[in-house]
C-alpha cells in the first residue's frame, strides 16, 4: 500500500515545481521539507528585529517568463519589486561602469562598449541554443535512442545555423577560461573585473580556471530571452511562497518539519522514505531534490547502490566557496560615485580580472578572501518593507571562501566580519557609521542552514565534465538516479544550479514519459 | 650501462629456489608479475602425476584479497553474484563477479576462514575494484598476493602424503572445507580445492615458511612419487575437468576494449552462480534484463570427433559458422578429444550438426578436418574420489 504516488524530497524552488507539475498530471504528490517554510535556498532572513535579508539567493535571474506564466505565480502571489536591474561595477575612485542588456555606460572607450555589445550578441545567441538543451533531459551520446539521435541533430543544425563565424568562435571559445576571453576583447579592468566574478559565482574557479566560459554562459542563461536580474517582493521568500501556494492549488500535500532520514528500499527499489521521528511513508516513486551526494550517501546509502554508481557518486565534485554577508544598517551608505537612486542597482566588486583570480587563491589553501568578490543587493531601496521605516539591509554574495579553515571557523568568524566590511568600505566608506548588526554565513553554515552538501550553489559543481549527459553522473543524467523508484530535480540535476525551475521541471517531465512508457 | 639490468622483470615466489632445482627445462613463463614454471621435465609425466600420483603446483601468484569488518558479508554480497551467507564458515565457494553491466569481471574462490573473515582468490587484480565496491561497507581489504604463499597438491595420494607430511584430521575433510593446522609453529591452512577435477588440496601459509613447506611436503611425498607441475600440464587437466580459465575462455570485463567482446554469466553457462533472490548485487538489473530477453552467446562444451585439439577453430552447423573454440585439448585419462566453445545461439536452439573446423600441421603441411562435436552436460572427467569422504588414502 501506498500514501501517495510521489514523495518529493525537499520545497526548494526545484522540489515544488517538479511538485506542482507532477501534480497537474493527476498524481497524488506529497512535499517532506525538513525546514519550516518553502523555497530552499531562496527564503528570506531576520538579522535584527524587523530587518529581512535574503538568506542566501538574492536575485532571480533566471525564472524564464514562460515559467512564471505557466506555473501561473503571479496569481500565487508572486510580484517584482524591481525588474531588469543594471549591474554597477564599484570602484574606489568613482569611476564606476555600468552593464545591462549589453549596454555598457561609464568610464568605458567605444572599442570596448562595440566590443561589449558584439560578446552580449554572441553569448545571447549561444544561449538561445543552451536555453534549449536545458529545457529538455540531455541526449545521450552512447546507447542513444532515435530521440537521442534526433536531438543530437537538432542541436548540430543550430550550430550550423549560428552562421560559421559564431559557430567557429563558438568551438573555439568553449573549452576556455574566462580570462583570456576576456583579455583577447577588452580593455578595462573593471569590466573584465565585472565579468570575471559572473563567470566564477557559485564555482571553486578562478577566472583563469579552464570551463569559465561554460560558467560565465550558464550564469547568464537569461541573456537567451533578454533578461537580466530582478528583485522579488517581500524578500526571496516570495518565490518559495508563491510556489508554495501553486503547489497546493494543484492538490500537492506539503509537510514541513518533516525530515527525511533515509530511503526505505528493501529490495532492488526505492519504496518511499523514512522520517526522523521515524514514521515511515511509502509511494510508486520518490523525487529528491536534495543534493546528489547527500541523497545517494545519507539517504539512500552507497550500499544500496552497485560498484559504479558508489564510486561515481564518491568522486563528484562539490567544493564550494561562496559566502555571504548581511548587514542592517540605520541609513543608506554612500557608495563612492554612486548617486541614493543607483543604490537599488546590483552593485559589483571586482574591480579587474586579477583582483578575482586572487580571490580564488586563499580558498585553494584552505582560507578565506580578505578583499573578497562581492554581489551586493540593497533589497530594501526596492522593497522598504524588507526593513523598518528609513533602515535598509545589505546583502552580499562573497567568493571564495573555504568551507573549514584551518582552525575552524569559530576563531575566523569575527576577523572575516571586519575584513569585508573593510572590504566593503574602501567603496562606501562611511557603511561602519550605519551598521546596526551584521552577520556572515560561512559556506559551512549555508551547508548546515540550507542541507546541502558544501553549501553548494549548484549543489554539484558546474564542470564540463559533470554537465549535460554527465550530471551529476552518467547514468542518472536523466533525473533517473539508475536506482528503480528514485529520482532526482534539483539543482544537482541537468542544466543546473540557479532560480531557474528547469531541473524541477524537466525531472517532472521525464517522470510522466518514464511512466507512459512502462 | 643499464643500472636495471640485473633486476628480475618477475618476481621470485616463496618457492622459487626449490623451483628452480626441478626445474631442469628451465622453461619459465610469467604470471601476474610472477615467475612461473610452465614446465619441469615433461608435460605429459606432469600430468600423469595429477592423475595417478601427487602433483604440486606453485599457485602463489594468485591474486588474493583478504576481507575483514563487521560488513564483509554484506560487501561481498554486493560484489559476488551467488549468496555469501551460503558459504558457511570453515567453507570455500566458486563464484564469479560482473561489473554493473552484468558481464564477468573474474571468477574465483572465496574461503570463509573465520566470522567476518574472508579470503577471495581472484585472476585478475581487482584491489581497485573491491576498493570502489567497499564504498558503503565497513570493511578492511588486503592484498595477501606477496604474503601469502600456497601451493596445489592434487591426485589420488595426495591425501596420503599430506598424513604422512604430518597434518592431521584431512581425510574427513569435505570438498570445498577448510582445515587450520600447525606446522613448524605456523599456521598452515589446508582447503580441498583444486583447478584438476580430482582429489586435492590447496595448501596456504605465510611466505616466510614456504622453502620450509616444500621440502617437508617433497620428503613425505617422494615414496609417493610426488611431482613439481607447470602450468602446461595443469591446462590439460583443468580442461579434462571442465573448468573455465578467466582470459582464456572468456576476457574479464575490466580488461576488454572492445564493446561486445565480453560475456554475462549465462553466456558462460554460470547461470547457476547467479542468485537473483538476494535483493542487490553488481550487475543484477542487467542480468535479470537478460533473463528475460535471452542471451546473445552460449558456452558448450563438446566431445569433438578424432584425437586433433580443436584449437581455436571454427565450430560449424549446417556450414555456417556459429561459434569458435576457447579451449580445447586431447584429455588423455578421459581419452575424450573436448573444446570449449562459445555459439552466438539462442538458448533453446538445436545443438544437432556441430562440426568443428580443425586445422593441423605436420612437417609444414597444412591439413583441415571438419571434425563432427557433441555437445555435452558433463565433463568426462570426475572420479568418484574427487568426492569421497573419507578421502581415499593408500
Ligand atoms: C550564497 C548563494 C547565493 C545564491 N544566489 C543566487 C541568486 O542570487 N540567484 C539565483 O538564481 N541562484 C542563487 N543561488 C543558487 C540557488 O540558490 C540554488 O541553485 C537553488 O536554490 C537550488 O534550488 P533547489 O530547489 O534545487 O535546491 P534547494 O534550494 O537547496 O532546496 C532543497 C530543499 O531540500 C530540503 N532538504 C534537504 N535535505 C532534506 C531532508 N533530508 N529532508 C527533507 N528536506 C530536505 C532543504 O531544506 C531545501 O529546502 C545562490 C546560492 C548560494 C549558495
Amino acid at each position: 500500500m501506498t500514501d501517495v504516488d510521489v514523495l518529493v524530497i525537499g520545497a526548494g524552488h526545484n522540489g515544488l515545481v517538479c511538485a506542482t507539475q507532477l501534480a497537474s498530471a493527476g498524481r497524488s504528490v506529497m512535499v517532506l521539507e525538513a525546514g519550516e517554510q518553502p523555497g530552499g535556498m531562496a527564503v528570506n532572513r531576520e538579522i535584527a528585529p524587523g530587518f529581512q535579508v535574503p538568506g542566501c539567493a538574492q536575485w532571480l535571474t533566471q525564472f524564464s517568463p514562460q515559467l512564471i506564466r505557466e506555473l501561473k505565480l503571479e496569481q500565487h502571489g508572486l510580484e517584482l519589486a524591481a525588474t531588469d536591474l543594471t549591474s554597477i561595477g564599484l570602484s574606489a575612485d568613482g569611476n564606476t561602469i555600468s552593464l545591462k542588456q549589453g549596454e555598457v555606460s561609464g568610464e568605458i572607450s567605444d572599442a570596448d562598449r562595440a566590443a561589449f555589445a558584439e560578446l552580449y550578441r554572441l553569448l545571447s545567441k549561444v544561449n538561445r541554443l543552451l536555453l534549449r538543451l536545458s529545457k529538455r533531459p540531455p541526449p545521450y551520446l552512447v546507447e542513444g535512442k532515435l530521440r537521442d539521435k534526433l536531438a543530437l541533430a537538432d542541436l548540430g543544425l543550430r550550430l550550423r545555423l549560428m552562421g560559421s563565424d559564431d559557430m567557429s568562435e563558438l568551438l573555439r571559445q568553449a573549452l576556455n577560461n574566462v580570462y583570456d576571453l576576456l583579455q583577447e576583447r577588452f580593455e578595462s579592468p573593471l569590466l573584465k573585473g565585472m565579468l570575471s566574478l559572473e563567470a566564477v559565482q557559485g564555482t571553486h574557479f578562478g577566472p583563469r580556471s579552464p570551463n569559465t566560459v561554460f560558467t560565465l554562459l550558464q550564469r547568464k542563461l537569461q541573456w537567451a530571452w533578454g533578461g537580466e536580474v530582478s528583485q522579488v517582493r517581500g524578500g526571496m521568500a516570495g518565490l518559495g511562497t508563491a510556489l508554495a501556494n501553486a503547489a497546493q492549488a494543484a492538490g500537492v500535500t506539503l509537510r514541513y518539519g518533516a525530515e527525511v532520514q533515509s530511503l526505505i528500499m528493501p529490495g532492488d527499489c526505492v519504496e518511499g522514505v523514512q522520517l526522523a521521528d521515524g514514521t515511515e511513508l511509502r509511494a510508486g516513486c520518490v523525487v529528491s531534490s536534495v543534493d546528489p551526494v547527500t541523497t545517494f550517501e545519507s539517504l539512500l546509502g552507497l550500499a544500496k547502490v552497485e560498484t559504479d554508481t558508489a564510486r561515481r557518486v564518491s568522486q563528484i565534485r562539490i567544493k564550494s566557496g561562496t559566502a555571504k554577508l548581511h548587514l542592517a544598517l540605520s541609513g543608506l551608505p554612500n557608495f563612492t560615485g554612486l548617486d541614493a537612486s543607483q543604490l537599488g542597482q546590483r552593485l559589483l566588486i571586482a574591480p579587474d580580472p586579477n583582483y578575482v583570480e586572487r580571490a580564488f587563491n586563499p580558498v585553494k589553501y584552505g582560507e578565506y578572501a580578505s578583499l573578497p568578490t562581492m554581489d551586493i543587493s540593497i533589497p530594501s531601496v526596492n522593497d522598504p518593507s524588507l526593513a523598518p521605516d528609513g533602515q535598509h539591509v545589505l546583502s552580499a554574495i562573497v567568493q571564495h571562501v573555504s568551507h573549514s579553515p584551518a582552525g575552524g571557523w569559530s576563531t575566523q568568524r569575527e576577523r572575516a566580519l571586519s575584513d569585508w566590511i573593510d572590504c566593503l568600505a574602501q567603496y562606501a566608506p562611511d557603511i561602519r557609521e550605519h551598521i546596526v548588526a551584521a552577520e556572515i554565513l560561512t559556506p559551512a553554515d549555508l551547508e548546515q542552514q540550507y542541507r546541502v552538501q558544501g553549501g553548494h550553489w549548484d549543489h554539484v559543481e558546474i564542470s564540463l565534465d559533470q554537465v549535460l549527459m554527465m550530471r551529476p553522473f552518467p547514468a542518472a543524467a536523466r533525473y533517473d538516479a539508475s536506482v528503480p523508484g528514485l529520482y532526482l530535480c534539483g539543482a544537482g540535476s541537468h542544466p543546473g544550479g540557479n532560480l531557474s525551475g528547469l531541473p524541477g521541471r524537466n525531472a517532472a517531465d521525464t517522470i510522466l514519459k518514464m511512466e507512459k512508457q512502462s | 650501462m643499464n643500472p636495471h639490468q640485473d633486476e628480475p622483470i618477475y618476481l621470485p615466489t616463496a618457492f622459487h629456489s626449490r623451483q628452480q632445482q626441478h626445474n631442469l627445462l628451465h622453461a619459465w613463463g610469467g604470471w601476474n608479475g610472477y615467475l612461473k614454471p610452465e614446465a619441469y621435465t615433461d608435460i605429459e609425466l606432469e600430468y600423469f602425476a595429477i592423475r595417478s600420483t601427487t602433483a604440486v603446483f606453485d599457485l602463489s601468484p594468485m591474486n588474493k584479497y583478504r576481507v575483514t569488518g563487521p560488513d564483509a558479508e554484506a560487501f561481498l554480497n554486493r560484489v559476488l553474484t551467488r549468496d555469501v551467507a551460503k558459504i558457511k564458515n570453515g567453507r570455500v565457494g566458486y563464484c564469479i563477479w560482473c561489473d554493473d553491466a552484468g558481464q564477468v569481471m573474474d571468477d574465483g574462490t572465496l574461503f570463509h576462514l573465520g566470522d567476518n573473515d574472508y579470503r577471495l582468490c581472484s585472476y585478475t587484480r581487482a584491489y581497485e575494484w573491491l576498493y570502489w565496491s567497499s564504498l558503503g561497507f565497513d570493511v578492511a581489504i588486503e592484498d595477501e598476493t606477496g604474503t601469502v604463499a600456497a601451493l596445489a597438491v592434487q591426485g589420488p595420494t595426495s591425501c596420503t602424503v599430506l598424513t604422512a607430511m604430518g597434518v592431521t584430521g584431512l581425510e574427513s575433510l569435505k570438498p570445498f572445507g577448510i582445515l587450520e593446522v600447525s606446522f613448524q609453529g605456523q599456521t598452515l591452512t589446508v582447503s580441498r580445492t583444486g583447478f584438476t577435477g580430482d582429489l586435492g588440496y590447496e595448501l596456504w601459509i605465510d611466505t616466510s615458511a614456504g622453502e620450509a613447506l616444500w621440502d617437508a611436503l617433497f620428503a613425505a611425498g617422494e615414496p609417493y612419487l610426488i611431482k613439481a607441475i607447470g602450468t602446461e600440464a595443469l591446462e590439460i587437466a583443468r580442461i579434462e575437468a571442465g573448468f573455465l580459465q578467466a582470459g582464456v575462455d572468456f576476457v574479464p570485463a575490466e580488461t576488454a576494449v572492445r564493446r561486445g567482446c565480453t560475456r554475462s554469466p549465462f553466456e558462460l553457462g554460470l547461470g547457476w552462480l547467479v542468485d537473483f533472490d538476494k535483493p542487490r548485487f553488481n550487475g543484477r538489473k542487467a542480468l535479470l534484463a537478460e533473463r528475460d530477453a535471452g542471451s546473445r552467446y552460449r558456452y558448450v562444451m563438446l566431445d569433438v570427433d578424432g584425437n586433433k585439439p580443436a584449437h581455436h577453430s571454427f565450430i560449424l552447423q549446417h556450414g555456417k559458422v556459429v561459434g569458435t573454440v576457447t579451449s580445447a585439448a586431447w584429455c588423455p585419462t578421459a581419452k575424450t578429444n573436448l573444446a570449449f566453445a562459445q555459439l552466438e545461439l539462442p538458448a533453446d536452439a538445436s545443438l544437432t550438426g556441430l562440426v568443428a573446423e580443425i586445422y593441423y600441421e605436420r612437417e609444414l603441411r597444412w591439413n583441415k578436418v571438419l571434425a563432427p562435436c557433441v555437445a555435452i552436460d558433463r565433463a568426462p572427467f570426475d572420479p568418484p574420489r574427487r568426492r569421497q569422504t573419507p578421502a581415499p588414502a593408500l
